[in-house]
């Protein structure tokens, strides 16, 4: 068929016959009562009586209006329910035709990351993981879950990762980059061992819901285009507190991945955060190296909502500088800004590149057979 | 043969689409008061369902602080991107030079010249009675941009 895409060399390096692993979907409830059967009665009770407590005004409505449908890709309704609540659809529309071997699920909602009080918080967080097993995993086992739990109780998420540890259909741990701190801070840190210890990464999922801090350094945005930005400079100041408080340090087999957040400032802020570190590191002594070697021997990326140059060949230099085994293809399925396997990159890969940032480098990480 | 019959005039509504099957390739069928345009179901940008996406208008505005709806159900919203395309010509409205969705030309024929032929109608039969929606895969519907 003769239509030109919009830059046409894009469509050669479609991984037609490469299986890949996309490391950003998301599922969601038919409904909250979904998650009824895994909740202890007196928090199902609990919720019908009082909701959940998030940590922003306008609970159970976005904080920013979409201009797609709620943020979702308009195609991806199912009958009944919301994008992404129909597994059905969900392997007929993306896991089938994209050649998806392994789906990394991202359930931000209702896990309890948010939420304030943290005994329901706590509730919510094993129900969400019973959950994703029940719903996601069991029946389609290319899906791993993540084990979802409340940073801003440190002891019950490190229960609760234990209490996963041993089972493979769980693949990272998942806590918000919005939290009530920085993630470098020392109350988080009891979380970092215990993913040390078990062997799972950190996942970091740019966040719809903030710890009551605006999404901006200057306050909040006006548009959702603007929050879209601060999402990137959000993952920069997280980057930057778990470099400098010393967590990469202290924790040198921990393994945080990046997921939504952009790619493209990461050399910069590597240059920049080195040139400081060459004048003031005595104000951080408990830095052995340079920050840029904490970030690449133990961050990686993921590749959804890709920067789109108009020379395609400079986001090639961008991931050359952070390292093509440290870039993982995401897709954001359902949501509006789904990234196409296909169409993703709008430069030629090597067949290298394409299985490393395709497949390898995800089942290298979260130890996929 | 280029020219295909693809369905009755009436299965178009106004401000609606119909997306056909020809010869393998999907094709999105649109009715803007009265006048029929015919534009692939694919997106030029990232090959989205282009056709699945919203008829809308096109929002303007002459400075911060005002805004006005012009073209109404004119222009189709990708379902994935929100890429707004123009139904009439298929150019993209943030880059109308260089990304264009791939158009072909739809004309309306009476059935009582449909039924002696020359044009094919492969899935239904036609009556004398109605108007029908022509499709030439050969042609597209207006010169590329200068």
């Amino acid at each position: 068929m003769n239509i030109s895409l919009r830059r046409p060399e894009a469509s050669r390096d479609a991984p037609a016959s490469l299986a890949i692993v996309d490391c950003d979907i998301h599922p969601a409830y038919r409904t909250p009562a979904d998650l009824h059967p895994f909740l202890p009665a007196r928090w199902r009770e609990h919720m019908a009586t009082f909701g959940e407590h998030l940590r922003q005004g306008l609970s159970g409505q976005l904080a920013w209006p979409r201009m797609m449908a709620a943020g979702m890709r308009v195609d991806a309704f199912p009958d009944e329910g919301p994008p992404g609540s129909d597994l059905a659809l969900m392997r007929a529309q993306h896991l089938d035709v994209n050649g998806v071997e392994y789906g990394m699920l991202m359930q931000l909602s209702r896990g309890g990351m948010e939420e304030r009080n943290l005994d329901f918080a706590a509730a919510l967080s094993r129900a969400v993981n019973d959950w994703q097993l029940e719903t996601w995993v069991k029946p389609e086992p290319r899906l791993r879950a993540g084990i979802v739990v409340p940073q801003e109780d440190a002891a019950f998420a490190v229960s609760e990762i234990e209490r996963r540890a041993d089972d493979p259909a769980f693949a990272q741990i998942l806590i918000s980059p919005r939290a009530s701190d920085p993630l470098g801070h020392r109350r988080y840190w009891p979380i970092y061992e215990a993913a040390q210890r078990c062997r799972r990464p950190i996942a970091l999922h740019v966040q719809g819901f903030s710890g009551g801090h605006a999404s901006t350094g200057s306050g909040w945005p006006t548009y959702y285009m603007q929050e879209h930005y601060a999402t990137t400079t959000g993952m920069q100041n997280t980057v930057t507190s778990l470099v400098f408080e010393g967590v990469f340090e202290r924790f040198p087999d921990l393994k945080v991945v990046l997921i939504e957040g952009g790619f493209a400032w990461v050399p910069a802020l590597c240059w920049r955060m080195d040139k400081h570190w060459e004048r003031l590191r005595k104000e951080v002594p408990q830095l052995t190296r340079p920050p840029s070697d904490y970030v690449r021997a133990q961050c990686w990326f993921t590749t959804q909502p890709i920067e789109e140059p108009d020379d395609p060949a400079q986001l090639a230099e961008v991931i050359d500088w952070i390292g093509w085994d440290r870039l993982m293809f995401s897709t954001d399925y359902p949501h509006w800004d789904f990234d196409d396997p296909r169409q993703v990159f709008k430069f030629k890969l090597t067949e290298e590149q394409k299985r490393k940032v395709f497949r390898d480098n995800a089942k290298a990480l979260y130890r996929l057979p | 043969m280029s020219r295909q019959v693809v369905a009755k005039a009436s299965e178009v509504e106004p401000c609606a689409v119909k997306v056909v099957t020809v010869r393998g390739r999907e094709i999105g069928i649109f009715n803007v008061r009265g006048e029929y345009f015919a534009l692939a179901n694919r997106c030029p940008h990232a090959g989205g369902p282009l056709c699945r996406g919203r008829i809308v208008a096109l929002v303007q505005s002459e400075g911060p602080g005002h805004y006005a709806l012009a073209r109404h159900n004119e222009f189709l919203r990708c379902p994935w991107h929100g890429w707004e395309f123009d139904i009439r010509t298929g150019q993209s409205w943030c880059d109308p030079k260089s990304t264009r969705a791939r158009q072909f030309r739809v004309t309306v024929e009476p059935g009582a010249a449909l039924v002696k032929g020359p044009y094919v109608a492969e899935t239904f039969a036609v009556s004398v009675e109605e108007d029908y929606l022509v499709i030439d895969l050969a042609a597209a519907a207006t010169p590329p941009a200068a």
